[in-house]
């Protein structure tokens, strides 16, 4: 080491000598002197953690983490593991990227803030609204943001939100979060076929309901037929119609504006990460009368004093660090690294490879489907509609058994309940699902 | 003094016009039509997206990296934001391919997750003094949100539902403010006394039976210990409120004191802040949440606990007959997910930001007491070190690991923009606004004293400069002066807009 303290922070670069002159320099005998913390709460016990180097450090974390089984993940319900070519990985790991911040000076970044300028721009072209935000959480936690955006829209006139029985415990608790400080109620109508049941839907709909959610596809991986229909639905009610998607889906499926969605909410890193253990990055688009109304960050374009285009954060007295507690939402730190990723993969897809990307999709879920119901004891897809990247297969034997089977065997897949399992191709190659409905046919035998 | 440091960010021009858009680079429209695999009526038209190969796009992004400032280009004391070097060797666990799991997978198969989690949870215990720890918040603001969801939880469970104040202090974080509001509650502002510190006397005033909670930060915003805190949170307590710790600052406290000694009910941690995880140009960060036991069964489901008994039997027998549910032993399957008693439930979809858990986990892993000690002893010692350096006036202290100068009659907004030509980022600018003109200044433990030496040459370069050259700053960055209410006034969000805005 060059001088610099072996047993402290490795990251700070204090020779003795330094700290000695530049506590010589503040007028204090020691670090500890600086400290204007009373005696009665002054921690002298220790942590009990012990420092490592570096290596033993990455020794440690492999050791724990390689204690993950290593299985062919066939699950979505979403949160998909797509391939992510190596260049996301090396230019978002450009360190002038990663170790920056919130662009508060935006002469000194420009660059990031055109990254997120373009992927605002990317999910304009795929949702057709006009304004998207430059990142929330996660696709639940957009939900609970489109939540209360609708909260406000209204003014207080109307309590329900409605979302479909299907929808995943955890976006439907957060969503409860997120609205526990209104008096919004987050209520479920029911699915046929793992899409919208549209009489029921009807039948739920008064003018108390401010907002209608749905998802296409759908947790089940069906595709939705009757989004116009739930558009004109939640029209009719002055109810918003918020659509949960993602950006495969959107390169393929129906334009959410061509069937009057006004905000759009989902999983943007579906392109971008692999699978992450959930961590996800907030899909959040919207019409441009919503602006004022509008969560999170926004960059917009600008001119500098040589007139020429830049990129500036924007609409800035929608946020907290402003308007404090008539802030749009209290977001500050964000998922904008992701957002960069997300951008980088989608760019080295282009148009084409999202399109394919998603059209594969189809046909690989259902392609597989099809095999998986020649074999005896299973059917599939359970659900009587067009599937993209996964589907539900009914099972004769428990369904948690063959999971257990399965996951011996190298392949994960979800156990809906005792007689369903589902299967997701997202991210699995063709070798993979080969052998996948080798390992089924000997667990359903 | 050392020599001034020369600087001139890279500027890619084309055409007179700054590096273009993917979109005017190429755009290339696919029509999705008869080969479709699906009918018409379930897919779009068609798609218009740029169309590049991996060598353009490499230097678009290279180019356009090259054209942002981060800790590893220089100095970025951004006060409160805590923007301390990122540890390479973090990136690197963080990629490996065990840690990329899916979450709908078995807890028998993911126990290296688990595991991680666990030590995770417990070390953030122990930093903090907490009892039990969540790492499901995504952010700050999302720990804010969890912590005070909580204490709302608390407070129904005990019949004291109709409390419906937070007090927050006056020179707050802006999102206390906003999380407060989202949760429901009336916000109660608090002054501060003369000294920069919270003012015991309108806190008095404005604790009451419907107080359901008081944020704070501690050392404040002004790098300020608060120390009556003891005083305050009896105060507090008596009232029947909770105390809250917003632990942006804590990166001024480690091995020094901790929120949960102070008498703290509930707390989130900053990872991206304190642990050093990157901040990636506004994120993913961290939150986690830590309380003292009477409000661990309202954390957010689920956690993640260790099979203790059963796994503590079978590590000493080698018997795996521990009865478990779904058949796995306790050896297998020794760590599990729970969802506490009365949790509020989930706060985000799955479990937060995995992969910035994992860098955290491995950044404390590595500095050990030790070095999360002396980084906090150095943060400090760095701040003092460079307040003496630089000639604009501080007017508060004794600080920590943050000060707050004052721009006096220049425009601090000003001022941070001609730093920038000096090869370093510039503070916070304009809050806390208890200072005219304020600086607000957190070199972190990062620096040694020749980057502090530069950073206040940066400083005391600006102190005498005349209002035009300060006003027409930037010159050496990628773009010069930006004009904010033009954007505002014209907002134009998407190449989109652009394009309609041509015709």
């Amino acid at each position: 080491m060059n001088g610099a303290n072996t047993t402290g922070s490795p990251y700070a670069p204090h020779t003795a000598e330094e700290t000695a002159t530049m506590l010589e320099a503040v007028g204090a005998d020691s670090v500890e002197e600086l400290f204007d913390v009373p005696e009665e709460v002054r921690f002298t016990d220790e942590f009990g953690i012990e420092q490592r180097s570096e290596r033993e450090t990455r020794r440690l974390t492999r050791e724990i983490l390689e204690e993950n089984d290593d299985l062919v993940e066939l699950l979505g319900r979403g949160h998909y593991g797509y391939y992510v070519p190596s260049l996301v990985d090396h230019l978002a790991d450009r360190s002038e990227f990663l170790t920056s911040y919130t662009q508060y000076q935006p002469e000194a970044s420009q660059g990031f803030l055109q990254v997120l300028f373009e992927y605002q721009s990317l999910l304009v072209e795929l949702t057709g609204l006009e304004v998207a935000n430059c990142s929330m959480y996660d696709a639940s936690t957009a939900l609970g943001e489109a939540a209360t955006l609708a909260d406000r829209l209204r003014g207080g006139s109307g309590t329900r939100v409605l979302v479909p029985d299907l929808l995943r415990p955890g976006r439907r608790s957060t969503v409860e979060n997120y609205v526990a400080g209104t008096d919004l109620e987050v209520e479920t109508y029911p699915t046929a076929d793992a899409t919208v049941d549209l009489e029921a839907l009807e039948a739920a709909i008064d003018e108390e309901v401010v907002m209608v959610y749905a998802e296409n596809p759908t947790i089940r991986g069906a595709i939705e037929g009757n989004l116009d229909a739930i558009g004109a639905l939640a029209d009719d009610a002055e109810a918003l119609f918020v659509l949960g998607t993602d950006p495969v889906a959107l390169s393929l499926l129906q334009c959410p504006a061509d069937v009057g969605a006004d905000v759009v909410v989902g999983d943007a890193s579906v392109l971008g990460l692999p699978t992450s253990y959930g961590m996800g990055l907030g899909l959040f688009a919207t019409r441009g009368e919503y602006l004022r109304q509008v969560p999170g960050r926004l960059v917009g374009v600008s001119e500098d004093s040589s007139d020429r285009r830049t990129y500036t954060l924007t609409l800035q007295t929608r946020e907290q660090h402003i308007r404090r507690e008539r802030a749009t939402s209290n977001i500050c730190t964000n998922q904008a690294w992701v957002a960069l990723r997300t951008a980088i993969h989608a760019a080295s897809l282009g148009p084409s490879g999202m399109v394919d990307l998603a059209e594969r999709g189809v046909v690989r879920a259902e392609g597989l489907a099809e095999r998986i119901d020649d074999l005896p004891g299973v059917t599939a897809p359970v659900d009587d509609r067009r599937h993209l990247r996964e589907f539900v297969a009914r099972v004769d034997g428990n369904a948690e058994t063959i999971r257990t089977d399965l996951e011996d065997r190298g392949y994960a897949v979800h156990a809906v309940d005792d007689e369903e399992i589902q299967i997701c191709v997202a991210g699995a190659t063709d070798e993979q699902l080969d052998g996948f409905l080798e390992a089924l046919s000997e667990v359903t035998r | 003094m050392t020599e001034r440091t020369r600087y001139d960010q890279a500027r890619w021009t084309t055409d007179g016009e700054y590096e273009p858009l993917l979109s005017e680079k190429d755009s290339t429209r696919v029509e999705i039509g008869d080969d479709s695999p699906l009918p018409d009526e379930l897919t779009r038209d068609g798609l218009e997206l740029p169309e590049r190969s991996e060598p353009e796009l490499a230097r678009h992004y290279t180019r356009l990296s090259q054209m942002v400032y981060g800790i590893d280009v220089g100095p970025y004391p951004l006060g409160s934001c805590t923007m301390k070097y990122n540890p390479k060797f973090t990136e690197d666990v963080a990629a490996l391919p065990s840690a990329q799991v899916h979450p709908d997978r078995s807890e028998k198969s993911i126990q290296g997750t688990l595991e991680l989690l666990y030590r995770l949870q417990d070390y953030l215990g122990r930093i903090g003094g907490m009892d039990a720890v969540t790492l499901q918040p995504p952010a700050g603001a999302a720990g804010e949100f969890v912590g005070i969801r909580v204490a709302t939880a608390y407070h129904d469970h005990n019949g004291e539902g109709d409390r419906d104040e937070v007090i927050v202090p006056e020179s707050a974080h802006g999102t206390n403010f906003a999380t407060a509001a989202l949760c429901g509650y009336d916000v109660v502002s608090l002054p501060s006394d003369e000294e920069g510190r919270v003012d015991l006397e309108a806190l008095e005033a404005a604790l009451s039976e419907n107080t359901a909670a008081l944020m704070l930060t501690n050392p404040n915003t002004l790098g300020l210990f608060e120390r009556d805190i003891v005083e305050i949170a009896e105060m507090v307590h008596d009232v029947g409120g909770l105390l809250y710790y917003d632990g942006a600052n804590l990166n001024a406290l480690l091995g020094q004191a901790r929120p949960g000694d102070m008498g703290f009910d509930v707390m989130h941690y900053n990872v991206h802040k304190t642990f050093a995880t990157p901040h990636g140009g506004g994120g993913p960060g961290a939150g986690p949440v830590g309380v003292v036991s009477d409000l661990e069964a309202f954390l957010p489901a689920p956690r993640v606990r260790r099979r203790e008994r059963a796994s503590e039997r079978s590590r000493e027998t080698g018997a795996d007959n521990d009865g478990a549910g779904d058949g796995a032993s306790a050896s297998e399957r020794p760590f599990e997910l729970f969802d506490p008693d009365h949790t509020i439930g989930h706060v985000h979809g799955f479990q937060g930001n995995w992969l910035v858990l994992v860098k955290a986990f491995a950044y404390i892993a590595r500095l050990g007491d030790e070095g999360l000690e002396d980084a906090s002893a150095k943060a400090v010692l760095n701040a003092n070190y460079l307040a003496s350096r630089i000639e604009y006036d501080v007017p508060y202290g004794p600080f920590h690991h943050e000060f707050v100068a004052s721009a006096g009659e220049q425009d601090a907004a000003d001022v941070a923009k001609r730093m920038l030509d000096f090869g370093v980022h510039p503070p916070t600018t304009k809050w806390p606004e208890i200072v005219p003109e304020a600086l607000m200044t957190e070199p972190t433990e990062v620096e040694s004293k020749g980057t502090l030496d530069q950073l206040a040459a940066a400083f005391n370069a600006v102190v005498g400069e005349d209002d035009e050259t300060i006003e027409t700053a930037p010159n050496h960055t990628a773009a010069g002066r930006i004009d904010q209410t033009s954007a505002a006034r014209n907002p134009r969000l998407s190449w989109h807009a652009l394009e309609d805005g041509d015709e």
